[in-house]
């Protein structure tokens, strides 16, 4: 937890390395429409010749993965965690694929301000979130969170962390 | 043959031959996780999921309501496990039967038991035997063409009543398919001859009837909002038992999903008509009712003709702090022509296997096996994940979590004891054996025709599929 950010970051670009040339059947983009869909929005924008323009596009979210390590990746608006997750090989579960019809894709906004951001939940969200591993108060489905720039800053904890986190003593920061 | 030279060829064509052979028994969301969770934490790992179906994704099949097909999008992650090229399915391949665990256990390193629950809990109650009486899994394994039920043909006809017993996702599943419009269903991959029966069903009343309250029902709200959804449905409960206790409220307080069902419950009750029109489906939710017995119909020798509830009150149950149903003495019949029991599945051990009768469940801990929990002394290189594991509760998504800690205790044992120094056949193992007797394996690229064609089937008649429900069929694949 104490080495250096740019260490921990390293580790963490060798880490998704491996596991794309291992797997990389599980991130076929032929089968997971959404990264293509992702795909063809970020190559508008890189294209574009505004460089300025391509960073206001996008917000900074930082994933924390279930042995606590942190990953900051950059998400277009528009797009949701779940997505943004897939594309930069986040392990965000996402069973239904985005169709409301499961709690995989679960995650804890860590800020409740940026949690207060957020459109309230559908009754059709809220009846996935009720079987939700590890409820919190200001748990969402990464499907349903879509990137906007006031949610810039974003930090979201994968479920299985906080439980992690527990056993370790870890006791979440106060809000 | 064929198969056994392919699977030959290709294990010995890799850089590295697998040094830890993996059979994982059931290719249901518990058996794919599992799989899923060994391939990517063990790079020297090669997985078999085994099935006795020539059929993948167990439950997801042959459970998942046809009119929920977001649910079973989760095929998709399955298939993409199945295509890994250190993992391989093997259908048509029966623990017991095809294959003892004794030979599994010693053709593998490790072996996962996740063939779930394929049978019934029982009532034990007099005339629980009588035809017309069927457990909801039966009813739903019928509807979703499971080859083994596909000939279940329950009477639709001969009465406009049905009773299901139990308020859980399984009893509203079975509820709904019996209210929607057929005309809904057609465009789902309901099995044929399930659509053909439900178009000619006169069943326009169902009762859900549970033993306690509105605050204690077990289905979730998503499938509650749904059922209340039927288009030009009656919905009947009754004010009377929407009075709650303080330890109702308590309950409540404690789960958030038993507090959303109530409020779905409250407003359903208060809203709509008072008196059902002529003809118009009716759905009653039947609370504090205990089945006593099974009442025989008088003019149809041997057939059920109704249900002899016992009421009921909640009294509070030591050690828990869930209420339980206490019988009042009073006694109250409902007539019908049907009855399904969702009151629960049940898994079945095999030979060799320690096993749990009272619970249901293979004795583990944290997934491994162990002789009895009295010992607690584990079963060498024996593991067990979801429903055989915990018991039949729970939604697909729970099989991630249990199969994390199935996987994590499998890599616990094999850092105290690296089981690559003992040999083990696996794959190629597993597969002269099964040549040795003649049985007709069917793997995943088998499946990929099945799938096909029966998609190619479904496209012909609007249908996203149509399932092939019989055994022969199947296997001419």
């Amino acid at each position: 937890m104490l080495a250096p950010k740019s260490l921990q970051l390293g580790a963490q670009a060798i880490k998704g390395l491996s596991r794309v040339s291992h797997f990389s059947k599980f991130v076929a983009p032929a089968t997971i429409p959404c990264v293509q869909d992702g795909e063809l929005y970020s190559t508008t924008a890189t294209s574009s010749a505004d460089g300025g323009n391509e960073e206001k596009e996008k917000i900074s979210v930082t994933f924390v993965d279930k042995d606590g390590e942190e990953t900051q990746i950059k998400v277009p608006i528009g797009m949701s965690m779940l997505e943004a997750a897939h594309q930069n090989d986040i392990e965000l579960e996402g069973a239904c694929e985005g169709s409301l019809a499961c709690s995989t894709c679960h995650v804890i906004v860590m800020d409740v301000e940026h949690y207060n951001k957020l459109e309230e939940p559908t009754d059709e969200e809220n009846d996935m979130l009720d079987l939700a591993f590890g409820l919190t108060e200001t748990s969402r489905l990464g499907c349903q969170v879509i990137a906007k720039p006031e949610l810039d800053g974003l930090r979201l904890a994968l479920p299985a962390a906080t439980r992690n986190f527990a056993v370790d003593g870890f006791k979440p920061k106060p809000h | 043959m064929a198969v056994f030279r392919a699977m030959f060829s290709r294990t010995f064509s890799a850089a590295t031959s697998p040094s830890l052979r993996v059979c994982v028994v059931g290719s249901g969301p518990a058996g794919f996780y599992t799989a899923e969770k060994m391939l990517k934490a063990h790079e020297e790992a090669e997985v078999d999921v085994i099935d006795r179906l020539p059929t993948p994704f167990g439950l997801v099949r042959s459970g998942v309501a046809p009119d929920h097909p977001e649910t079973k999008i989760v095929i998709n992650q399955f298939s993409r496990v199945a295509h890994n090229e250190r993992c391989s399915f093997f259908g048509n391949v029966s623990l017991g039967s095809s294959v003892s665990l004794s030979e599994l256990r010693q053709i593998y390193h490790v072996v996962v038991l996740a063939y779930g629950a394929e049978s019934d809990r029982v009532l034990g109650i007099p005339g629980e035997d009588l035809s017309g009486v069927h457990s909801a899994r039966e009813f739903v394994w019928w509807y979703n063409g499971h080859p083994d039920l596909s000939q279940l043909a329950p009477d639709l006809k001969n009465t406009d009543t049905a009773i299901v017993l139990g308020q859980g996702n399984v009893a509203l599943d079975v509820a709904r398919i019996l209210l929607r419009p057929p005309s809904e269903l057609a465009t789902t991959d309901i099995a044929s001859h399930a659509l053909a029966a439900l178009k000619e069903s006169s069943i326009r009343k169902v009762y859900l009837v549970g033993r306690r309250g509105p605050v204690q029902a077990a289905c979730t709200a998503k499938e509650l909002r749904e059922i209340l959804a039927i288009k030009d449905l009656y919905v009947n409960i009754k004010q009377d038992d929407l009075q709650i206790t303080s330890a109702d409220e308590e309950e409540m307080k404690n789960s958030r999903i038993r507090r959303r069902v109530y409020d779905l419950l409250s407003k359903a009750s208060s809203s709509g008509q008072t008196h059902p029109s002529s003809g118009q489906p009716e759905l009653h939710f039947t609370f504090f009712r205990k089945p006593d017995k099974f009442l025989e119909s008088s003019d149809k020798s041997g057939h059920v003709a109704g249900v002899k509830f016992e009421k009921t009150t909640l009294k509070a149950s030591a050690g828990s702090g869930n209420q339980i149903a206490a019988g009042t003495g009073q006694y109250e019949d409902l007539k019908c022509g049907l009855v399904l029991k969702s009151i629960g599945y049940k898994s079945i051990p095999v030979d060799g296997l320690p096993f749990d009768h009272s619970k249901g469940v293979v004795p583990n801990i944290r997934g491994r096996v162990v002789s009895s929990y009295d010992v607690g002394q584990p079963v060498d290189g024996l593991y067990v994940c979801g429903w055989l594991k915990r018991g039949p509760t729970g939604i697909i998504a729970t099989n991630l979590y249990d199969a994390d800690e199935t996987v994590a205790s499998i890599s616990e044992d094999i850092k105290k004891k690296d089981p690559a120094s003992e040999f083990a056949s696996g794959r190629e193992g597993l597969l002269q054996l099964l040549e040795n007797r003649k049985i007709n394996v069917v793997t995943f690229s088998d499946w990929e025709k099945i799938d096909f064609e029966e998609k190619r089937l479904g496209s012909l008649i609007g249908k996203p599929r149509e399932k092939l429900t019989n055994w022969k069929d199947l296997l001419a694949k």
